[in-house]
Parts: C-alpha cells; structure tokens; sequence
C-alpha cells in the first residue's frame, strides 16, 4: 500500500517540477475568467457571453458542446460571405465538451470534460484547454493534454464508453490551422445561417447578432450562404449535406491553406476540381492508411475509397480526423457512404 | 521524519521510472510546449512508452536530444492517438539528435513547414517482421527548406524509411535505410544531395520520384553519389494504393518521372531486378489528371557507377519482373528505361532537345535495355551505348 502511494507521491513530485517554469499570463482555473455566474457546471452565461450554434458541427467522439461567443464590449464583426469571419481584437470563443449520462435526456446528469477558449490577442488567436475535476466545480488549465474514460447511454439506449483525449497545446493547431496560424473552425455565416433558442426566444442567429450591434452589415437574406445540416434532409440535398460534413470535419486540414496540403485532397465546400475532391486520386502519403484502397473516392463504391476507409477505421496512423476522436462517427460514415455509393 | 523521508526517497526512486510513462508523455510534452528559443531538451537514457505523439510547434532554435541512438528509446507499441509519433512543424532550426522512435502507430517523425531541420543519428524502426501494418515513413520532412539528415537509420517502414517530399535544399548522408519498402526517397524536392549511405535489403534502395497532385510540382538538382546500394530484393509489403506499391522488389535506384537528377559513384551490387530503373509515369499506369504535371524523366544523367548482379531470375511477381525473366532470362542488364520521351522535348528525329537527354556513361558493366512500354513491350531491346548526349 505505501509503496503505492509513494508512487503516487513521486509522480506529482515529478509533474509538479515542470509546471512551475510557465509564465503566469492566462488564468489557471475557468473559474477565473468569469464566464458564467452561479454554479460553474450549469455554464450559465454571463450577460456579454451570446451563445452560439453551428449548423453542421465537427464531431469529437459524440461529445456534446456548448459554444459561446464574447466580444469586446461596443466592439463588433463585420459581415463576410465565406469563411471564418474576422473577430475583433478581445473576442473569447468558450466551447465546452460534455456528456449527457443518458443521450435521450440531453443536458440531465452531465459530464463535463472539458472547456476550450480561443482568445484574440494582438491579431492572433490563442487556444487554451480547461479540464474539469471530478467534482465538476472548476476546471484547470492543461497545456499537455489528457485523456478521460466516459461512460454514456446512446440513443438506442446502449451503454457507450470512450476514451475522450483532451489535445496538447499544440495539437490544437494541428486542426485549428490556416497558413499556420491558429484560427478558428466554425464560425462562418453560412455555419451561423439558422435558428437558435435564446432567452427571448428563438431566432435566426444571423439576425440576432445584427440586432444586438455584434454583426455589421448584413445583406439581404437571400444572399447569405447557408451551410446544410449534415443530418437533415429537409435543409439540403445529399451532396450538400455530406459536402457540408467534410467541409467541418476535414476542410481544416485538407484545404490549401492547411497542414494537410501536403496531399493534394481538398474538402472545402467550395473545391470544384474532382481529383482535389478526391475522385479516382490516388494518395499521395497515405502509407497503411490506404487500407490497400487505390483512390481516395472510388465514385459508387464506398468500400473502395480511401476516404470511407480512414472514417471508418480506429486505428491511430489511420484514421481521420487524425485528433478528435476514437470512435468512428457511424451516423456521418453512413452519410458518407450513400453519397460516395450514389456517386456516379 | 528525516529517517521516514529517507525511506520514501528510497521507496520512490526506482519505481517513478517504469511506472511513471504517463508522467513522461506529460512531462516531455510540457517541454515541448514551455521550450524558449536556443533550449536544449534532454531526454533521458532508458525505453519510454508513449501513447501519443510528441508534438513541437513554432519554436526557434530548439535541439531534443537523447542520450544515444541505442540508449534513448522512444517507444509508440501502445500508443493510441495521433497519426505519428514526433512531429515537428513550422519551427526555425530545429535540432533531432540521438534517439530511436519505435514502432509509431502511422509515421515515425514528420516534419513539417520547418526551415532547418536536422536529423542527426536518429533511429526510426519498426520491430518485427516488416509487414503492411508498420507505420509509412520513418524520417519524414515535408515542404521543409534546409533538411539534414546525418548518421541515421531507418528500419521497417511500409513506405519510406528516409523520405524528403515537397522540400528544399536537402542533405541526406552517411545514413542507413534497410527492411523498408523504399529505403531513401526524394519526390517533388528540389536542390538534393544523396551521399554516402547504405541502402539494403529494401524493396528499392533509393527512389527520386516526381508525382503529380501536390503543392511543390517539381523536383529538381538532384544529385545521387558515393552511396552503397546493395540487396535490395525485399518483397514489397506496401498497403496498395501507395505510389510505392509499384516499385518491383530487387530495385537499386528508381527514378520516376524526375528531372536533373545525377547518379555517379554509387555501388549498385546484387539488385536483381533493376539495378536502375527510369519510367514515367504513365507507366505506373496511374491516370494524370494535373495539367501542370510533367509525367516524364528527362535530363538525367547516370554515370560512373558499379553494377553488379548475381546471375539468376529477377526477383518478385511484377509485371517488370516477368517480363524481363522472359526477355533476358537469369542476365538481366542492369540499367532499365521504359523507353518513353517527354515528347515536347526531342525533335523529329526522336533525339533529345538540348540538356533534357538521359545520359548513361562510363559505368562498370554497363547494360541497359529499352522497354518499349508504349508498345505494349514489342521492340524492348538491349541498348547498351545509346544513352550518349551529343550536348
């Protein structure tokens, strides 16, 4: 018995030699920033916190998120069609990661892992990881990553375990990337384009912002570009909606501006040249990630694709996204199949 | 209390080190993240068990050193995140110096966006009996500017034990590359020198690929000298798909699509297939949908080199294999050319427009053969001193 505890004493004589040489710029505890008011765990936003939604979002090992979004006080962004909008200097992204127990009674019982604030700071955003204790009343900040066992009941109502990583510091920029530096992934109008459930009710996020002086000129309705909810047929067609799911889970990377240039696939919505999309494009450093597969999309054959292949599989030198998840994603792998099967 | 503490200090000496390896993974990589230009990490002699990559990111002038290729030992069996298990990118002079990566679950060390990187006698292995399921590549720098890679070794990769792809300015010497498919690659990379290593007992010894699809379209001033490149008849274990894939087993040197590339003072000894093999592209069979992509070799020049082979069948089932064990036998010539011309550089006699020419000389035991590919193989002939440039 003491033996053990002695090793328990040693390794946080060990982890705790380290820790000391970091500069003491950003908050250790969630607590400290003053997000939320009352009890930490209810992430009861404080009134300059607006919360926000995606409409097709990246998905991490089924974890559920809340995202919200503070700019500087009088401080606002400005409209732009495509991309990332620009958020003024100061703006804090707060996104936490968290488990329902029971997936039919989202929100009861939760498990919070983790909360991740992006911060602008002199024109570049900075990603800082918070990971929850157990008794869920704060969350510490973690440069080094970790990784949590959970436990959770899914829709059909089967006992779910994951093995949910919390990245490094800089595995953060391995997705959160564009030209190398670090930037958010979600936050583009056509990602905003949809309803949300505020206090005063629901509404169209876009219009909301724009009310509330956060977003500047916003054009007319029908042009503003809506990206499609990957799992609703209703908000698009087949090919927008698994076009939508690639752009989230893999444009970061695979896109020119990318750390996943290097092979030539592009996944943005916005790619029009077949090959970059992948079709009948061998790899290029797929190594065993091929899965003996030639293309990266063997148009009607989902099987045959590299592309279905690295979703599927959950080996770590194979699968994709390369961080952010364990568990494939079957509900998008399903996606991804009936659009590379109909493919013609 | 100083006896209790004496007792403790005796009690947790020992134990942190095979207990501890989760503390290691976040120790190291908390040094990875606080280290401050010029730093020097030490990592310590011993086998580390690591479960996630090692990542470092926008640093300056950092060295990670071990204490010996054999004496720190960076072991990934067990890891289960991250698609490598160092990798390094957008730095500035970074140093890698003295340790082994083993048994990455994808690639051993990647590099990437980084302008100075340095390699020094750093192991990449994959133990065992190579097979498909070892990791693609062992030292791998990708769209890096000033790539050294000095007295290392690459053991068991499924695709590249040392490959440079999309870079520039490149030394890759007194290395040893062997149980890989590829030993030592260099695709689409400009301004190379490959010198002084050992490659045995790959699939292909040493491979100069230009491939299409990709950011940095072509390579160029790639030069291939004083290496030792020898046995290289390892069946290829390549996952298909990979480019790789289609190099025969028993390839000394393969050059595949590339330009300005020279071969000179090399023993090229007992690669059964093709001590040297030159195709385009198009020969892989592979569709070209890259309009800026050149598909084909041209302004190569091989010469001055040893070859020798011992009489027997070429080795492996390939396409190239039967049909040159057909042809020639168990004396198959040692240098082979697919036969196919980028036609927008020879003129209307077939000749080679000014400095684009493949130029084979001087070499001992010099034999070549043309493949006619085009043609489906018909006039494949033995041209032993035609690869003469008038210019």
């Amino acid at each position: 018995m003491l033996r053990f505890v002695s090793i328990g004493i040693a390794c946080i004589f060990f982890l705790a030699s380290f820790s000391i040489f970091e500069k003491k710029i950003y908050p250790d505890k969630l607590s400290e920033w003053n997000f939320f008011k009352g009890k930490l765990s209810e992430l009861d936003p404080s009134k300059d916190l607006v919360p926000y939604a995606l409409n097709t979002p990246l998905f991490t090992d089924y974890a559920e998120k809340s995202r919200f979004v503070r700019l500087p006080s009088g401080k606002s962004v400005n409209y732009q069609k495509e991309g990332v909008l620009n958020f003024p200097e100061g703006t804090a992204i707060v996104k936490t990661f968290y488990y329902s127990a029971d997936f039919r009674n989202p929100g009861k019982d939760k498990n919070i892992i983790e909360t991740r604030v992006l911060i602008k700071e002199q024109e570049e955003w900075k990603a800082l990881s918070y990971v929850w204790n157990e008794e869920q009343t704060d969350a510490i900040r973690e440069i080094a990553g970790d990784e949590k066992q959970v436990q959770f009941i899914d829709q059909q109502g089967i006992t779910q375990k994951v093995r949910y990583v919390i990245p490094n510091q800089n595995q953060c920029k391995g997705c959160h990337n564009s030209n190398d530096q670090l930037m958010p992934i979600g936050p583009s109008v056509s990602q905003l384009n949809g309803n949300l459930n505020y206090p005063t009710g629901k509404e169209n996020q876009l219009k909301y912002w724009s009310k509330h002086g956060m977003l500047e000129n916003l054009p007319s309705y029908a042009s503003i570009p809506k990206t499609a909810i990957w799992n609703d047929p209703l908000s698009g067609d087949l090919n927008a909606r698994a076009r939508a799911y690639l752009a989230i889970n893999c444009a970061h990377c695979h896109r020119k501006e990318g750390p996943a240039q290097t092979s030539g696939l592009y996944l943005t919505e916005s790619e029009t040249d077949i090959t970059a999309l992948g079709i009948n494009k061998p790899p290029v450093a797929a190594g065993k990630g091929s899965g003996g597969r030639l293309v990266d999309i063997h148009a009607g054959d989902a099987n045959a694709s590299i592309l279905w292949y690295r979703m599927h599989t959950n080996n770590p030198g194979e699968r994709m996204p390369e961080l952010g998840r364990s568990l494939a994603h079957q509900e998008g792998l399903a996606l991804i199949t009936e659009w590379i099967n109909k493919m013609k | 209390m100083r006896l209790f503490s004496f007792l403790l200090f005796i009690l947790i000496g020992i134990p942190t080190v095979s207990f501890c390896q989760k503390d290691f993974q976040k120790k190291y990589q908390s040094l990875f993240i606080l280290a401050e230009d010029g730093d020097v990490i030490e990592l310590p002699e011993g086998v580390f068990e690591l479960t996630n990559t090692l990542s470092l990111e926008g640093k300056k002038k950092v060295t990670i050193r071990g204490k010996g290729m054999n004496k720190t030992i960076l072991s990934f069996k067990n890891q289960t995140d991250g698609a490598e298990g160092i990798r390094v990118s957008d730095g500035i002079d970074i140093v890698l110096e003295a340790f082994t990566v083993q048994d990455a679950k994808g690639d051993a060390i990647k590099t990437m966006h980084v302008k100075g990187i340095t390699f020094r006698n750093v192991k990449t292995e994959w133990t065992g009996t190579p097979g498909p399921e070892n990791g693609g590549y062992g030292l791998y720098p990708v769209q890096c500017q000033g790539v050294m890679i000095d007295q290392c070794e690459a053991i068991g990769a499924s695709d590249a034990g040392i490959y440079v792809g999309q870079s520039k300015d490149i030394i890759v010497k007194k290395s040893k590359a062997y149980h890989n498919v590829a030993g030592i690659e260099i695709e689409n990379s400009l301004n190379a020198e490959v010198f002084e290593n050992e490659a045995v007992e790959n699939t292909g010894g040493i491979l100069v690929f230009d491939l299409p699809d990709l950011v940095q379209k072509k390579g160029g001033q790639v030069k291939v000298y004083n290496n030792n490149i020898h046995d290289n008849n390892y069946i290829n274990f390549a996952p298909q798909g990979n480019i790789v894939a289609s190099v025969p087993s028993g390839t000394g040197i393969m050059i595949l699509a590339a330009k300005e590339t020279e071969v000179y003072q090399n023993k090229i000894i007992n690669n059964q297939s093709a001590g040297t093999l030159i195709i385009s592209y198009t020969t892989t069979g592979k569709k070209i949908k890259d309009k800026l992509y050149d598909p084909f070799p041209s302004a190569i020049s091989i010469h001055n080199n040893i070859y020798e082979r011992k009489t027997g069948s070429p080795v492996g089932k390939d396409p190239l294999a039967l049909v040159l064990g057909r042809k020639f036998g168990e004396n198959i010539p040692h240098i082979i050319f697919d036969g196919i011309k980028n036609p927008a550089l020879i003129d209307s006699t077939g000749k080679w427009i000014a400095g684009q020419c493949i130029s084979i000389v001087n070499n001992k035991d010099q034999s070549i053969v043309t493949l006619d590919v085009q043609n489906n193989f018909k006039n494949i002939e033995r041209a032993d001193n035609s690869f003469k440039c008038d210019n």
